[in-house]
């Protein structure tokens, strides 16, 4: 069970992840796009760091609703409301609860995949954020069903999410901006799957 | 007068395009919403609602994005106000917003002044 101080544990570990990879990230979206997923990411999750002492004690759907909105209105490029959209989809799913298992980390994942997609649009093999997740969510559904616990389960996770940065290589952009290079965004990884990479990582890393 | 809200990740192309606007329609509200808060690129969810209140009237706004992160930021902004009263257009932004302003300063609705802006897309340049 994961409760909502753990929550707000896991957040600012992915803010703090995030800002290590600032600058990582931001190079990759130099290559593909304009210089700034690092920067964006950083100025949300830096914003979310901020509203965690006044998050304490709020339910888990509460939270997450707060991080969606916190990233919304500070990203400033289209990792804002695509990952706004997911996180307070995550929040709807999870609505006054003040304890989370496995099952509800699942549908959290499957209701933020929903909000990216209801925002942007795309379907996987788009090279976008959703080729790190969705193989993620279904690694990580399987293995919940399977009956791993935490841990293996969130390992999995995290490793189906980096085959699918990798993957993004490989492809053509047809969503974002990339999508302007057409053929020549081939060889690089998506910035967007490796953020969510970041953030998965860092999550898991909390267990 | 139906408002119009000009949204890009750009302050400097939002705002040139409100001057070019201008030139023919004078009277039209037209607000604009470009760059984040601190002066950067990107698109700003505060800021494009803002835009949108200061030019709100029973007749209504059409917002007019750019690309990318404008169109989905906008988006979430519509989600705020009544359906009937926000619209966003899909048309290329120069093209739509001198399409847009000069209906809308003729008096026209809101789906009117939308159709204006979207016909654009069928004009060809030569
Ligand atoms: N329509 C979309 N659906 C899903 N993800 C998208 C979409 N458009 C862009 N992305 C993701 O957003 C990332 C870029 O984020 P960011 O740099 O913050 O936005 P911007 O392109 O507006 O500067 C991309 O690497 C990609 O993963
Ligand atoms: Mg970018």
């Amino acid at each position: 069970m994961t409760d909502s101080d753990k929550v707000l544990n896991i957040l600012q570990k992915i803010a703090d992840a995030i800002h290590e990879n600032e600058q990582f990230l931001t190079d990759l979206d130099a290559a593909i796009g304009d210089n700034d997923h690092g920067i964006n990411m950083d100025k949300g999750f830096q914003k979310v760091a901020t509203d965690i002492p006044s998050l304490s004690g709020k339910d888990i759907g509460s939270i997450l609703k707060r991080v969606g909105m916190d990233l919304v209105s500070t990203v400033g490029g289209s990792a804002g409301p695509l990952y706004g959209t997911a996180f307070m989809k995550a929040g709807a799913v999870v609505a006054d609860k003040n304890e989370i298992d496995q099952e509800d980390f699942v549908s959290i994942m499957e209701a933020g995949i929903g909000g990216v997609q209801l925002r942007g649009k795309a379907v996987k093999g788009e090279k976008t954020m959703l080729d790190a997740m969705i193989p993620a969510f279904e690694a990580m559904k399987a293995s919940c069903t399977a009956g791993d616990d935490t841990p293996s389960m969130l390992k999995k996770g995290v490793e189906a999410a980096e085959n699918g940065v990798e993957y993004t290589k490989t492809i053509i952009a047809t969503k974002g901006r990339a999508s302007y290079l057409g053929e020549r965004s081939i060889g690089h990884q998506d910035p967007g799957a490796t953020s969510f990479t970041v953030i998965l990582r860092a999550i898991s890393e909390s267990y | 007068m139906v408002g119009i809200v000009l949204v890009s990740h750009s302050e400097k192309l939002v705002s040139g395009v409100l001057d070019f606007c201008r030139l023919m329609a004078k009277e039209c509200p037209i607000a604009t919403a470009g760059g984040t808060s601190d002066g950067g690129y990107g698109t700003d969810y505060d800021k494009i609602k803002e835009a949108v209140s200061s030019v709100m009237s029973p007749e209504g706004v059409l917002i007019i994005m750019d690309l990318g992160s404008s169109v989905m930021t906008a988006e979430m902004v519509l989600d705020e106000f009544d359906s009937d009263t926000v619209m966003m257009a899909d048309c290329p932004m120069v093209e739509g917003a001198v399409a847009a302003t000069v209906e809308a300063e003729g008096g026209s609705d809101l789906l009117t002044v939308k159709q204006a802006a979207e016909e654009v897309r069928e004009v060809s340049k030569f």
